[in-house]
């Protein structure tokens, strides 16, 4: 007697899983990380490979041994986690460094409350921001001693971000034409090869690149990137036009201090951002702003990672008052 | 520019394999067995005893309320019996059990090929022409026509919408019907039109339709008044509000029904079941069904009487494949799995769908990622994840005020779902259970 399946409608199932996602978005960040490596060589695969296989061990072992669950690491979110620690460190950090904060962004941000879809802060973030507080030498130091086989006998690379640098000028007295003058910060320098900053952030059109294949891909909306580098760009802008030797410019705004790598990568996670196209837009448009306000008012010259996960802290909140517009809700008779 | 709805749907693979089969007529059964109740609303109460001789067209059940159906016999013979009897899902309903005998319709019936263009009638005349005929929806719901062209008192129709959307994958038989129908289609229509007291009417299609459109299109200068409407190809585009919406722009509110907009659906197969009762004296009992599916050698488009046992269809069209594991009536996003092949068809059914395992197992599924997919795809603007969330913990109040009942169960959320949740299963009985506390409310 043949037996037949019963269940409930519908009966197919679309193509993507949790790990086709993270593995696009892997896909995605391969640009810059590319990039990197043929910037910074070996220290950027390093700490991509350290940050990936931490994140992966740390949480089989949280997962086998301590809440005896269903170990769930082939559906590469955690490998995602350390990938992206490593793009927000500087290409000279120790491998130990990146060490603790896999072990932080996973064993702390993200398995203390649940593993995967439960955490409310950006795991890779958690981990950067504890290394920033915890080792804030050796997190803006940005000193690089080219150690590319693909470049040899490239000169040194700049000290410090250009945000930092302008951040310093500033706090010197310095007008932002003086401080231009002594450093050679080129829109299109920048575009391809910015100097100073994060693994990540080298080059701001590896980014964009990325950008494009989640897009087509449909991994994720363009909402929240596209509020976030908005908003820097208005608000930074309204600044500048107050006041061009004190302020920077929207443009340099949005290329410096990873506002790409931050709006495309980081404020997108899934787990940690809202989910109504309404919601998006706010969460987007506070980061912007918190990013600003910290940049230009507050101690630190950058300020993306702790404006995402202050506004990580606001997604239950956007969640409840900004739900998607129901069918039938606004009756056009049209 | 093909139209379409904005809200939220999917674009799964529309696996149409079974377009290229004209529509043969399938053999007629040793026995029959008529069911009471193919349409929503009250089962028809037999009127034919064990033992009596019976005619194909004559009627074996009446409609027993407003909300009902007449049943007319798919065959002629001998009533062997007036029973409960299984139906798809297991449950017993009465049925009428015919021994076939020969192929002998009622001499009232017009069979011949001939177009009757000519709509002498009024509209009264023709409503009460469908209720006798027992004519029901047959785009899935299978609401009795009669009841949806007699809008109530003080609601008035503006748009009659024919539905050929033919969304769900795999369905082929509104496109047959299409390719080899058409005027019929386009007399039933006006014969609708006429019924509502009105001067236009839309067919909406699928762009992924082409012979379809240019076929209707070919009539075009005979049927000014009725316009066909591409449609953009998204699930579920064939769903009642999406075509409305992609048709009209207009959205029926929650809780209200298409007339509340002015708008009338009907499905293409209702519009040639239409144009025979009116036209031709035939009552509904037999309909075009597609039997598909990847694991088939040959894909069908069969002329069916209801009331054929699944698994003589089965059989004749060399019986189920080893590696076949679900059989499905109706399309793999909505349709319902088969649990007894012992059923018959009803005068609804539009297909039956092999599946592999391959195609249909579902994968164990894993933590909500919170990706808001299921959001983006809902083409009522829900949220299912979370209505997953409060119908696991049976929150009713609160799924109420997420307006649970909003949902039409088309599938968007699971299909489209990375971690494999069933949303739509726990929100349909999300949904069951909010209703039957609704209902059980005092009226205001």
């Amino acid at each position: 007697m043949k037996r037949l399946l019963v269940s409930p409608s519908p009966h197919i199932h679309g193509d993507e899983s949790t790990g086709s996602l993270m593995r696009d978005v892997i896909i995605a960040l391969s640009p810059s990380l590319l990039v990197s490596i043929y910037f910074f060589g070996f220290s950027a695969i390093k700490l991509a490979l350290v940050g990936a296989l931490t994140c992966v061990a740390v949480e089989y072992l949280i997962q086998k041994y301590l809440m005896k669950t269903k170990v769930t690491i082939g559906d590469y979110s955690a490998a995602l986690t350390g990938v992206l620690l490593a793009l927000n460190l500087p290409p000279n950090a120790p491998w130990w460094i990146m060490f603790i904060g896999s072990v932080v962004a996973i064993g702390i941000a993200k398995m203390t409350f649940g593993g995967l879809g439960q955490n409310l802060f950006n795991p890779a973030l958690v981990g950067r921001v504890f290394l920033l507080i915890s080792f804030p030498v050796i997190m803006t130091d940005y000193t690089t001693i080219p150690d590319s086989w693909f470049r040899p006998g490239v000169d040194a690379v700049t000290g410090a971000t250009p945000l930092a640098i302008v951040k310093e000028g500033l706090a010197k007295g310095m007008t932002l034409t003086e401080i231009y003058g002594q450093n050679d910060f080129s829109y299109l320098e920048m575009l391809y090869t910015k100097i100073g900053g994060s693994v990540g952030e080298v080059s701001a059109l590896a980014l964009l690149l990325g950008f494009a294949y989640l897009l087509y891909r449909k991994v994720i909306k363009p909402h929240i990137p596209l509020a976030i580098i908005g908003t820097v760009m208005v608000f930074s802008g309204i600044l500048w036009l107050v006041n061009p030797e004190q302020y920077t410019d929207p443009v340099f705004s949005v290329l410096t201090g990873g506002v790409l790598l931050g709006s495309i990568f980081m404020a997108t996670d899934y787990v940690t951002s809202p989910m109504s196209n309404k919601g998006m837009i706010i969460y987007g448009i506070g980061i912007g702003v918190i990013t600003v306000l910290i940049r230009n008012f507050g101690a630190y010259p950058e300020g993306i990672s702790f404006a995402i996960l202050i506004m990580n802290s606001t997604v239950p909140l956007l969640n409840k008052y900004f739900k998607p517009v129901r069918f039938g809700k606004e009756v056009k008779h049209g | 520019m093909s139209r379409t709805f904005s809200k939220g749907g999917i674009h799964p693979n529309d696996s149409k394999i079974s377009e290229n089969a004209a529509i043969e007529q399938f053999p007629l059964p040793e026995t029959g067995y008529v069911s009471m109740a193919q349409h929503l609303g009250a089962p028809a109460e037999p009127v034919v005893s064990p033992g009596d001789t019976v005619k194909v067209g004559q009627l074996l059940g009446k409609p027993s309320g407003f909300i009902s159906a007449a049943v007319h016999s798919p065959f002629s013979g001998t009533v062997k019996s007036v029973e409960p009897y299984a139906d798809l899902a297991g449950n017993k309903v009465m049925t009428v059990v015919i021994e076939v005998n020969g192929d002998e319709w009622l001499d009232t019936i017009d069979r011949t090929d001939t177009i009757v263009r000519e709509i002498p009638y009024s509209s009264s005349e023709i409503v009460a022409r469908i209720a006798e005929c027992g004519i029901v929806g047959l785009g899935g719901a299978t609401f009795p026509t009669n009841v949806k062209l007699s809008p109530p008192p003080g609601k008035k129709a503006e748009y009659l919408i024919i539905n050929g959307a033919e969304c769900e994958p795999f369905l082929t038989s509104d496109y047959r019907l299409m390719l080899e129908m058409p005027e019929q289609l386009l007399v039933g229509t006006r014969i609708m039109m006429k019924a509502l007291g009105l001067e236009k009417a839309y067919i909406g299609i699928e762009d992924n339709k082409p012979a379809a459109i240019s076929k209707l299109g070919e009539f075009r200068d005979q049927y000014r008044d009725i316009e066909i409407v591409p449609l953009k190809k998204k699930y579920p585009q064939g769903g009642e509000k999406q075509l409305i919406k992609a048709v009209t722009g207009r959205e029926v509110p929650s809780m209200a029904l298409p007339i509340d907009v002015g708008a009338v659906v009907q499905n293409v197969g209702t519009a040639v079941a239409v144009y025979e009762a009116v036209q031709k004296n035939k009552p509904l009992f037999e309909g075009i069904v597609t039997i598909t599916g990847r694991c088939l050698p040959q894909q069908h488009n069969f002329r069916l009487r209801a009331g054929t046992m699944i698994s003589s269809i089965l059989e004749a069209v060399g019986g189920i494949p080893d590696e076949c594991m679900k059989i499905i009536s109706g399309g793999p996003m909505m349709g319902k799995a088969v649990s007894n092949l012992s059923a018959a068809t009803l005068k609804g059914t539009s297909s039956l769908l092999l599946m592999t395992e391959k195609e249909t197992k579902r994968t164990e599924e894993s933590n909500c990622i919170r990706c808001g997919k299921c959001v983006s795809a809902c083409p009522m603007g829900l949220e299912p994840y979370l209505l997953n969330k409060l119908g696991r913990r049976g929150m009713t109040d609160e799924l109420e005020q997420e307006h649970v009942y909003d949902c039409i169960e088309c599938g968007c959320c699971s299909y489209t779902c990375p971690a494999n949740i069933p949303l739509l299963d726990v929100i349909r009985n999300s949904k069951a259970a909010v209703m039957k506390i609704m209902r059980s409310r005092p009226k205001k």
